[in-house]
């Protein structure tokens, strides 16, 4: 976490914890991993759990079109002004790490647009395992895999497997179809991370994203405190 | 003072000020079969650099001269017929801004950024970041020139797999063109708002249009 950005230079530099006007901005937690992993179904999910408590609004990255916008506007799981999608021109993981500003301003955007928030989820374009966000567009980063991905994978590692703040493995309830051990996956995962927490999901129930919702909270209590 | 440096730092493809996500025109004319190798992006970016090129360098160019940024920011507006190309150059000036303030801060670019908060174009940021870095009307000119045919050369080697040894050749064979340009817009500069050239690129303005539209795109222009 980043929770001391120093004030220094220009005004609405990225990573200031603070906004123009010098209320305290919202936490910015990133969303990466590969295609299909369930990004989009973890960023639906936590905003049900959380909405209620919390003023949330989404950033998608999607690689060619605005699928994953599109997916949270027809679930409604937020009003339609709290969702902003950015375009990467083929290239997710540059729009998220190495000019991030197309992401900034979506953030800034939103702020403006929808008053004080406590949380923004940026969502990246499903990409490779190499792709993490750059600490000037995020304060902590989830890398979302699948059991249905192969069971190797954590033990690849690749600095989203390895260095992101929260591992999810998520699809657990397809384990038993595609043979995927879940033990190793969680002994490859300690492996590459040491202290780093790794949660398991299944979103195919209602409850499923709970493990995140509840690493969210944490986050937030830390940013706020 | 030299500043050649200062030049390459702000010219860099990987400068982080949004140019990445766009095409230059070049996703749409190669969807219409208008560009299919290097020899068709070549052609492509002489029309493009002899067009918006010298348009856009002169108003960078005029920008680091020290004329009036809101007074370049209309002369740009006005030279832009196509809304979806203004929302364009307005959104990447915005960008180049946030990246201009933090790399080489300045008063007179913290002005442009109070008055034009949702963004100036995008070679009027560019020029007045020269400005501040220490740069001559000429290396901003240059600079715009450049991305005028550099963009759409990176964006075709990703549309069309092109060898990106050919697609830098094309770049590296345009150099004599982009210097004259360069030149000329630096020129024009320096006779005030009212000279500055306004080429333009019908077909450019009219696929930018159609453009905007896809649903379904890689580039988001
Ligand atoms: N069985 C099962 N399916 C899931 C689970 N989570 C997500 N899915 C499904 O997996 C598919 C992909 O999920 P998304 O959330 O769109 O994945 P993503 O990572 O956002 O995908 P991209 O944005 O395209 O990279 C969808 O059909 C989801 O319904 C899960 O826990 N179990
Ligand atoms: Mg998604």
């Amino acid at each position: 976490m980043h929770l001391d950005h120093a004030h220094h230079g220009p005004a609405a530099v990225s990573a200031d914890a603070a906004r123009p006007d010098g209320t305290r901005r919202a936490l910015r937690i990133g969303l990466g991993g590969p295609v299909g992993s369930g990004k989009t179904a973890t960023v639906a999910a936590l905003c049900r759990a959380l909405r209620d408590r919390l003023s949330i609004a989404v950033v998608t990255n999607d690689i060619y079109t605005r699928e994953d916008a599109a997916f949270l506007l027809r679930n409604a799981v937020l009003p339609p002004e709290r969702i902003r999608a950015v375009e990467t021109g083929a290239c997710p993981h540059t729009a998220i790490r190495d000019d991030i500003s197309a992401n900034l301003e979506a953030v800034e955007d939103l702020e403006e647009a929808v008053g004080a928030l406590d949380l923004i989820l940026v969502e990246s374009g499903g990409d490779n395992l190499t792709a993490t966000f750059s600490k000037g567009l995020v304060d902590a980063q989830v890398f979302v895999i699948d059991v249905a991905g192969g069971d190797d994978i954590p033990r690849k590692g690749g600095p989203g497997v390895t260095t992101a703040d929260l591992l999810v493995i998520n699809k657990t309830d397809l384990a038993p179809y595609v043979g995927s051990d879940l033990g190793r996956m969680a002994r490859d995962a300690a492996e590459q991370r040491g202290e780093l927490p790794v949660v398991f999901t299944s979103l195919t129930s209602a409850e499923g994203v709970g493990p995140v919702a509840d690493w969210v909270r944490a986050q937030l209590a830390a940013w706020a405190a | 003072m030299t500043t050649r440096a200062a030049l390459l730092v702000l010219a860099d493809g990987r400068f982080p000020a949004g140019g990445h996500a766009h095409s230059g025109g070049a996703e749409p004319a190669v969807k219409a079969g208008r560009i299919r190798n290097a020899q068709d992006l070549a052609d492509f970016c002489l029309g493009r650099l002899h067009t918006t090129g010298l348009t856009s360098a002169a108003l960078a160019a005029a920008a680091a001269h020290g004329l009036d940024p809101l007074a370049l920011d209309q002369a740009a507006d006005v030279r832009t017929p196509s809304p979806a190309l203004r929302a364009v150059g307005r959104k990447l000036g915005r960008q180049l801004m946030r990246a201009a303030r933090s790399t080489w801060p300045s008063p007179e670019l913290a002005a442009l950024a109070a008055a034009r908060p949702r963004g100036a174009h995008q070679p009027v940021v560019l020029g007045l970041t020269a400005r501040a870095a220490g740069l001559e009307p000429e290396d901003a000119a240059h600079c715009v020139a450049y991305e005028a045919v550099s963009g759409p050369a990176t964006a075709v080697v990703r549309l069309l797999s092109l060898d990106p040894f050919e697609a830098t050749a094309v770049l590296a064979r345009l150099a004599p063109a982009l210097d004259r340009v360069a030149e000329e817009a630096a020129a024009a500069a320096r006779d005030g708002i009212d000279a500055l050239p306004a080429a333009s690129a019908p077909l450019l303005d009219i696929t930018a249009e159609a453009h905007a539209a896809w649903p379904v795109r890689l580039f988001a222009s």
